[in-house]
């Protein structure tokens, strides 16, 4: 191409300038110091706490479900600890009625949405209790199939916004997640509609083993809201006020009728993807692990708030005892859920059984009752 | 009562349910404004609005997943695939989603949609048109497929799927959109999901059929009345759940059956029906019961399609086998 042409025609710079609107969103530095004054919300001081109660709780929660699945206690367990303030002050700035379609990472947001946490154990072992939504709370049990909650939050919201509601519908998936086609399909289509959605990637650097840059050229996950025609924003994952005030905003926009927001968390897990056999140490190094174990999103928040003379240890100690006893009595619940049978199992699939099924629920009911 | 096709009856279902139930939407591509690439949505956005008939982008994926979020917004949606061949890119919002939300969410949320597509052979359509995949649905647990061969059913099986509170693959058939006319009633009218349909009553062998092939075995069935043999023709209507009752009654009337598809051997449901009645009447059969279906190969190229797929013809022939065994 000679000179005079590349001057009208520079696809490199072209890429460039759009990789340079993805700067990363912070409010608070890995010590603890608020870094960008006009940002900071406006959240009371009880709000602050109640914020860090939750991250300080949802760690524990980690912790207890990590040890619980290796008793043999619980079943299939996604670890969180890292992620707190990605899921936790996202989840903060929702309202009751709005929508969360979580993967199944995400069973954090929809405990403090409304799910018991029993039932958040039940879900784990494998049991359709724990998938018994109670009436009124709006969320899905955890989506398997990576990418589907996200088309699925593109049909929520686009019933919210025919039924005229002020809500919105909220959904998360993974650095992987973004190079599923329902990825894209679920942000293009709530484009389209101007649907009130908010797509949040939870990048915590690994898919499973696979590294984020085996994902995609593209240099943030942010800018693929670029082919969607919607906003995004890229945020440090670590901060809760940043990814707060993110995620407020997109729903503030939202609610107003102007369409869905994609918003990239930048963050890490510190355990592995699954209890499931998943071993960290090959393809993660100490370095890794020690490079964000210094933006630990708790450890920040709480010299933020002993600053403010709204945290100490004691307050501390008082939500881990909390979180410890609330488990224990989950776990107490959890294991006094009568055993499914084949006839739950067969009664649950339609409202009224096909032929099939009605033969198959007599042939089970006899042997159950044996 | 009127006159009308079967593209006709269907786009009555339609303007009956939209009218009926404030939350009936009927959505996908081309099915605004333009009234569907076959005219079975002509004149309903017109009629009810942008809001209740739209345009989606061009993704069926997504289409799946904005049937699954209306309904938990409490809306009964009646999305259509274009064709039925594009369901691959749909799978898992049917199979893997759909159809199993009110068993994963313990019964405490429903998907009351119905997917509407077309498929079949016989009008030279490009690559991936007219597959038969209703063998596909028909595995998945937590659906119902239904294929209407008639006006009359159409109309009357369409209404009573958006009604179902459960998923359901409404397939309608290239050929039959225009081919058969019949009286239709006017006012809304239901035909029950899992009830077959004797089109024909006789008593020395039952022909199962279902889609265009009950055509096919109507006329078969002319032909042997002309050689003296009395055959019964029951259109299934609902291939899954079969009606197990009457597909059952009239082996034990008849004594001999074979069953017709359009599908593949290998594909398609006739094995499942073959199964049922030598697990439920075998001692009433005096010969094996055959099946009547097209070469295990791909789809054919349109200029193929007269050699490959199955017609009256082939009936014939394997009435015969299984009248003279």
């Amino acid at each position: 191409m000679g000179e005079k042409n590349s001057k009208q025609f520079d696809p490199a710079a072209t890429l460039e300038t759009i990789e340079n609107q993805f700067e990363m969103f912070q409010i608070l530095n890995e010590e603890g110091k608020i870094v960008n004054e006009a940002a900071v919300p406006n959240l009371s001081d009880e709000e602050l706490v109640e914020l860090m109660s939750r991250m300080v709780y949802t760690r524990i929660l980690d912790q207890r479900s990590i040890s619980l699945n290796r008793q043999g206690r619980l079943g299939f367990y996604a670890p969180t600890a890292g992620q707190e303030a990605s899921q936790l002050a996202s989840h903060y700035a929702l309202e009751k009625n709005d929508w969360i379609l979580p993967g199944y990472r995400d069973v954090p947001q929809i405990v403090y949405h409304g799910l018991p946490l029993w039932k958040a154990f039940l879900f784990s072992r494998g049991h359709f209790v724990g998938n018994q939504i109670p009436e009124g709370v709006n969320v899905l049990p955890p989506q398997i199939i990576i990418g589907a909650q996200y088309v699925q939050a593109a049909g929520v919201a686009l019933g919210i916004k025919k039924r005229g509601t002020a809500d919105v519908a909220v959904t998360y998936t993974g650095d992987g997640g973004s190079s599923q086609g329902d990825f894209y399909e679920g942000i293009n289509f709530a484009g389209a509609f101007k649907a009130p959605a908010i797509f949040i990637v939870q990048n915590n650097q690994f898919a499973i083993s696979t590294p984020r840059e085996v994902q995609t050229a593209a240099k943030t996950i942010a800018q693929k809201g670029i082919a969607a025609g919607i906003p995004s924003v890229l945020v440090d994952g670590m901060d809760p006020l940043a990814v707060y005030v993110a995620t407020k905003d997109a729903r503030d926009r939202a609610v107003r009728g102007e369409g869905p927001s994609l918003i990239e968390t930048m963050c890490y897990r510190y355990g592995p993807h699954t209890m499931s056999g998943d071993d960290p140490t090959r393809y993660r190094t100490s370095d890794n692990d020690s490079e964000w174990a210094a933006k630990d999103p708790i450890v920040r928040f709480r010299i933020y708030l002993e600053g403010k003379g709204l945290w100490n240890e004691e307050k501390e100690t008082e939500v881990i005892e909390r979180a410890k006893e609330e488990i224990k009595e989950a776990i107490k619940k959890a294991d006094e859920a009568p055993k499914q049978k084949v006839t739950d199992l067969i009664s649950n699939m339609y409202e009224e059984k096909p032929y099939n099924l009605q033969e198959q629920y007599e042939v089970f009911k006899a042997k159950e009752s044996k | 009562m009127a006159q009308m096709t079967m593209i006709q009856a269907i786009t009555d279902a339609l303007r009956c349910e939209l009218r009926d139930d404030e939350n009936v939407l009927v959505f996908g591509e081309d099915v605004g404004v333009n009234g569907g690439v076959f005219r079975a949505t002509e004149g309903l956005q017109k009629e009810f609005g942008v809001d209740r008939v739209f345009d989606t982008p061009l993704a069926e994926s997504g289409i799946g997943g904005l049937a699954v979020g209306l309904s938990l917004t409490g809306y009964r949606s009646v999305p259509e695939i274009q064709f039925f061949g594009f369901v691959y890119e749909v799978m898992d919002s049917i199979s893997g989603q759909l159809a199993r939300y009110r068993y994963r969410t313990g019964n405490t949320f429903n998907m009351p949609v119905t997917i509407r597509s077309p498929f079949g052979g016989g009008v030279h359509t490009p690559e991936m048109h007219s597959d038969s995949l209703e063998g596909l649905m028909a595995q998945q647990p937590g659906l119902k497929v239904v294929i209407p061969s008639t006006p009359y059913d159409a109309k009357g099986l369409l209404i009573s799927s958006i009604r179902d509170n459960d998923p359901v693959i409404f397939l309608e058939h290239l050929k039959l959109y225009r081919s058969v006319k019949e009286e239709v009633p006017e006012e809304s009218y239901t035909v029950p999901l899992g009830k077959a349909d004797v089109k024909r009553e006789g008593k020395d062998l039952s022909i199962f059929a279902y889609g265009l092939m009950v055509h096919e075995s109507l006329k078969a069935a002319a032909e042997l009345e002309k050689e003296g043999y009395s055959v019964e023709v029951v259109d299934l209507r609902t291939v899954q759940p079969l009606d197990i009752e009457t597909i059952i009654a009239s082996v034990e009337k008849t004594n001999r059956a074979i069953v017709v598809q359009e599908a593949q051997k290998q594909a398609g449901i006739a094995a499942n029906v073959v199964a049922e009645i030598t697990e439920r009447a075998i001692l009433s059969l005096e010969a094996p019961v055959l099946r009547v279906a097209a070469p295990d190969t791909i789809y054919p190229f349109p200029q193929a399609e007269n050699i490959w797929l199955p017609n009256y013809k082939d009936i014939l022939e394997t009435a015969k086998k299984v009248l003279t065994f």
